[in-house]
Formats: structure tokens, C-alpha cells, sequence
């Protein structure tokens, strides 16, 4: 099973790059400027070179790269695209279509701020701008989880007909070089298969309408099937996370839980301050503390019932997001409120932490300390800010 | 000998500290990221956990800039920046005044400076009392090499004074990785220069 996978160091952008060139894609439309990543770089290099036989599309924008992908897709070809960042909001009017129009897109991206004032450094604000889009969203904590992800997403993605974006923190996890285990190509080729899409626009014998309009009498119908899709995308990624544990060894979950089972205390956080938290989780057990992780990976759609089952013992959780939601609550912190006012029968204390924006460096040190905190969950808490 | 420890034989630094960590200060084009990439790469091929990744700041040619690598024994979780190196690397020695390039460093941790100046000198610039190596590697590389290249130089000091990886595994991933990009000639140039540099202590 395991025995012919192969040890090496990439980046996280790298990594991606990998698994897409042993997926093949069909069709890969982009637009390679800043804030782009080395993924398309990369990519782009293994197609010149003759590794991936992929239609690369350049494109005049992130726009016009979504809107090409759409296009691709519906056409029946399997199809992705990278982007960060402003890209990502560029390409924020088609993202729903894609969703709305049931296209099976894989996007790889590196999670960075958004302007203004101008930064292209890592936090998630960019892919909580578009978290209502209808995509099927899986956050990575390292080269290792960006490689695994892109094949689960992809597989989740065609089964039920949605979108789907891969995460990996920008530079942190895009730019580092960090081990990771890749699969053997015709262990890829087997599990992702051949797409066979559902519903081609090239089908002459079966024509089809794509992109119609639907008014007051069918609209809300189309969207209450829609959310429908995005619960049975719940069900069927457990499903392929343990498919894909069988070809891998490495078995994923909805979330991961550290060192949760008899936790008093417990951080919920996404990305790779999870791997410098668990640093700061296994010292602060050494000195006989009992603390924990939770780290979130499918954040969409969001697995209230299990979550709140991981939590429901653990009586004190400080939630940590790498994004403002302006006169609001940050969004991790508020769906794990969410999951908790679930188990109505307990009190918990849950406390708002912001970190890391516009690329601010978090440390293990700074993580411990927040451990000791008291945690009263009144007011939204800042980490590293000056 | 194997031990629990990846450099209980080199100068007995934090013995209680499994991930050996590096900071390499240079100026943006002189090659520190690539010399960190190919000391995290001969790790590698030793079947050890590594990490290597700049500091995410802006990237212009003749900036300062750091570099980090991380090397252990086992998977690496974090993914802060290093804060405690157990080696410095300084690629350019007009960074020795601008930068805190002593900070966190203990005095039985090690700085290797690419200087003509003398350990006393950068002793005297540094204030840094604890182990200096200093190598002419520009020097060294514009009599091997014959271009101004003192990051793969450096890296021959680096292994000799922290053996942190085998020469000849790094010597390996430079032939594969490079031979393609600049040549033959050039690349065993290279190898050369870490080489001499290795053996200059």
C-alpha cells in the first residue's frame, strides 16, 4: 500500500503544483501576476516540459480566469485554477455561478490579506471574503495537507457537483519547504479516475441550457436544492477522507482533534498555527496542564454536530481567526458559538482571538501565554498586535 | 554514531533542543534562500524532518533579508519563524552593524561571517562572545568560481563547523539540481568551493 510513496521537501505551493500535474487536469485557465503564487509558476514548467498534457489558458483576469473555468467546465472538462488574495476578489462575481451552475472547479489558494492598506501577506481574509459562495472550502496546515487535500477536494468536488477550494496559508505554508509523503502516479491516476461530467454543454444528443434565468416562481427552489448539494458534500467527504486513507496511510477527519479527549482548556484554529499551537499544546501538557487543539479543515460546509460533539466537554475554547469580520464576530469564532448553543444543557466560555493579519508572525511563546489567559469570551482579544 | 540529538558531537549546544536551527542574514541576489534549500535537501536525503523558508518580507536585490532552516530527527510541527538559532550565517558583512544578528545566540552557539576581517575584528563589530568562524567565502568563490557566489562557499563552513549534514550529501543535490540549470563546469566550480571552504577550518 504504502510502499511506493516517495519522501520529499517542497513548498506548499509546490506541493500543490505536484498533485495537479498528477491529476492531469484538463483545463487550467489563469492569470500568473502578483498576488499570485509559485503554483502556476510551477505547474506551468511541468506542462512546458511535457509532464502534464493540461490546455493552460492565460487570461487578461482573475475575472475573465473564473469565468474561462466556468466555461471549461461546463463543457465537461475537469478543470482548476490558483489564485490569492485581491484575485480571489476579482473573481468573486463568477464564483457563485460556478457553484449555482454545479461545476466541479478546483481552485488551489494561498490564504492572504486583502487591501486596503496594500498587503499581500498570509491571514484568510481573502477566502472568508468568499466563504458565502457556495464552495466547498478545506484549510491545509502544511505541504503535506495541501498534496492530500487536492485529491480529496477534487474527488469530493465531481461526486457532488460543486466547487471546491484547497487552502494553505500564504508563504507560511506556500513559500516554506517542508516534508511531505507524495502517492506513486498510478495510485493518483486511480483514485481521482476519469471525469465523466453529468451534464456536458457539449452534448449534442443531450442538449442542454446552461445559465438560465429563473424568477420569483423558481429561484428560491434552485437554491433550497443547492443547499441540499453542499449537505450530501458533508456526508461524502467523510467518505473519501477514509478512501483516501487507504491508498495513503493517512487517515483525515472532518477536523483534527490534540490532546482534546480530558482538555480543560482548547484552542479551535485553522491553517498552520495549528502545527506551532500543538508545540505549545505538548509543553504545556509536559508541565501537566490539560489543554488542547482542535484544528478546522472542512470549514465548508461546516460540521456543526461534530464539532460540537469534539468540544462539548471541554468547558473553556478560545477560537483563533486570521480575519475581521468588521462589526461583526470573527467567522470561526462564530460557528463554533453556533455548534456549542447546540448543547443546551452547559455553559462554556468562548473567547474571540484575532492573530496573524496582513502576515503578523505568531508565536509558539505568545500561544502558551494565551493558554494561561483568563478567558472571559466579553470581548474579541488581539494576538501580536503592537 | 546515532544519537537522540542531531549535534551532540558539534560544539554542545542546547542539548535539550531537537530541531537545529539556522538563520541565514544576507542581501537579497546573494543566494541564502537557495542555500538554505540545499542544506533542507541534503537533510532529506539523510531521511531527516526539515523546514527551510524566508522571512516573508519585501524581495528586492541588495535588501536585507533572512532565510530560516529548520533540521531534526522527527516531524517538525511549528511554523513560527526561528527566534533561537543555534547557528548564524552572515552572507554580507555590512549587514554586521545594521542587523541584531546576536540575538538569542548563546556563546557556545556558533556565527559564521563571510569577512576578510579576523575573529577578534568581528568580535569587536559584533560584540558576540561566543564562537565566530569567519571565511573570505566572496574571495573564495572569485577564485574558484570566478563570480562573486559566497552562499555556496559559506555552505562548506556551515557543514564543517555544525555537521548538520554530510558534505557529500549536499555535494549530491548540487550536482542534481544544478548541473541542468548552469553546466557542468560550473556546477563541480561550485562543489569546488564548498569543498574548499569545508576544509579551511
Amino acid at each position: 500500500m504504502m510502499n511506493n510513496s516517495k519522501k520529499i521537501a517542497l513548498t506548499g505551493g509546490a506541493a500543490a503544483a505536484e498533485a495537479l500535474k498528477q491529476i492531469n487536469p484538463d483545463v487550467m485557465p489563469v492569470y500568473p501576476i502578483t498576488p499570485q503564487t509559485p503554483i502556476v509558476e510551477t505547474f506551468a514548467k511541468f506542462v512546458a516540459d511535457g509532464e502534464a498534457a493540461t490546455e493552460m489558458i492565460e487570461v487578461e483576469s482573475e475575472h475573465s480566469a473564473m469565468s474561462a473555468a466556468v466555461g471549461a467546465s461546463a463543457a465537461g472538462a475537469r478543470t482548476m485554477t490558483a489564485s490569492s488574495s485581491q484575485g480571489i476578489l476579482l473573481m468573486a462575481e463568477i464564483l457563485p455561478i460556478a457553484f449555482g451552475t454545479r461545476l466541479p472547479i478546483l481552485m488551489l489558494v494561498s490564504a492572504r490579506a486583502i487591501s486596503a492598506p496594500i498587503n499581500i501577506h498570509g491571514d484568510h481574509q481573502d477566502v472568508m471574503f468568499v466563504r458565502d459562495s457556495g464552495w466547498i472550502q478545506i484549510f491545509s496546515e502544511n505541504a503535506q495537507e495541501v498534496y492530500d487535500n487536492t485529491f480529496i477536494a477534487l474527488r469530493l468536488a465531481e461526486k457532488v457537483r460543486l466547487p471546491a477550494m484547497v487552502i494553505m496559508d500564504g508563504f507560511q505554508t506556500s513559500h516554506s519547504v517542508e516534508n511531505l509523503e507524495i502517492l506513486e502516479n498510478s495510485v493518483v491516476k486511480n483514485f481521482v479516475g476519469e471525469y465523466q461530467s453529468k451534464n456536458n454543454l457539449l452534448d449534442f444528443e443531450n442538449p442542454k441550457s446552461f445559465g438560465p434565468v429563473s424568477l420569483p416562481n423558481s429561484y428560491f427552489e434552485f437554491k433550497r436544492a443547492q443547499i441540499e448539494a453542499m449537505k450530501e458534500a458533508e456526508t461524502e467527504y467523510k467518505n473519501i477522507c477514509h478512501e483516501y486513507g487507504k491508498i495513503s496511510g493517512r487517515n483525515y477527519d472532518y477536523f483534527e482533534s490534540y490532546k482534546l479527549d480530558d482538555a480543560e482548556k482548547a484552542i479551535v484554529v485553522a491553517g498552520s498555527t495549528a502545527g506551532t499551537a500543538k508545540m505549545a499544546v505538548d509543553e504545556l501538557r509536559e508541565q501537566g496542564e490539560k489543554v488542547g487543539l482542535l484544528k478546522i479543515k472542512l470549514f465548508r460546509p461546516f460540521p456543526y454536530d461534530k464539532i460540537a460533539e469534539a468540544l462539548k466537554n471541554v468547558k473553556n475554547i478560545a477560537v483563533f481567526d486570521r480575519t475581521v469580520s468588521f462589526g461583526s464576530k470573527p467567522p470561526i469564532y462564530s460557528e463554533v458559538v453556533e455548534c456549542l448553543y447546540m448543547i443546551r444543557d452547559t455553559k462554556y466560555i468562548i473567547q474571540p482571538y484575532i492573530y496573524g493579519l496582513g502576515g503578523r508572525e505568531i508565536f509558539k511563546e505568545d500561544i502558551k501565554k494565551i493558554f494561561q489567559e483568563n478567558w472571559d469570551g466579553k470581548e474579541t482579544k488581539y494576538i501580536g498586535l503592537k | 554514531m546515532e544519537t537522540d540529538f542531531l549535534y551532540g558531537i558539534i560544539l554542545g549546544m542546547k542539548l535539550d533542543k531537537k530541531i537545529f536551527e539556522i538563520i541565514f542574514h544576507a542581501r537579497g541576489g546573494q543566494g541564502a534562500k537557495t542555500a538554505a534549500e540545499l542544506l533542507a535537501q541534503a537533510a532529506l536525503k539523510e531521511e531527516k524532518f526539515i523546514q527551510a523558508f524566508p522571512d516573508f518580507g519585501p524581495e528586492r536585490t541588495g535588501a536585507p533579508m533572512k532565510t530560516f532552516v529548520r533540521v531534526s530527527n522527527e516531524p517538525i510541527k511549528t511554523h513560527e519563524p526561528v527566534v533561537d538559532p543555534d547557528v548564524v550565517v552572515i552572507l554580507d558583512e555590512t549587514l554586521l552593524g545594521t542587523i541584531d544578528a546576536t540575538k538569542n545566540l548563546d556563546e557556545n552557539e556558533a556565527m559564521i561571517v563571510n569577512t576578510t576581517s579576523n575573529r577578534e575584528m568581528v568580535k569587536q563589530k559584533t560584540g558576540f562572545v561566543g564562537n565566530i568562524y569567519p571565511i573570505d567565502a566572496t574571495g573564495l568563490s572569485m577564485e574558484v568560481i570566478g563570480e562573486p557566489r559566497p552562499n555556496t562557499a559559506i555552505l562548506g563552513k556551515l557543514l564543517k563547523v555544525s555537521e548538520i549534514v554530510k558534505l557529500e550529501n549536499v555535494v549530491d543535490v548540487f550536482r542534481e539540481k544544478y548541473t541542468g540549470k548552469i553546466g557542468a563546469e560550473k556546477t563541480e566550480k561550485n562543489i569546488l568551493a564548498i569543498e574548499k571552504a569545508y576544509d579551511s577550518l
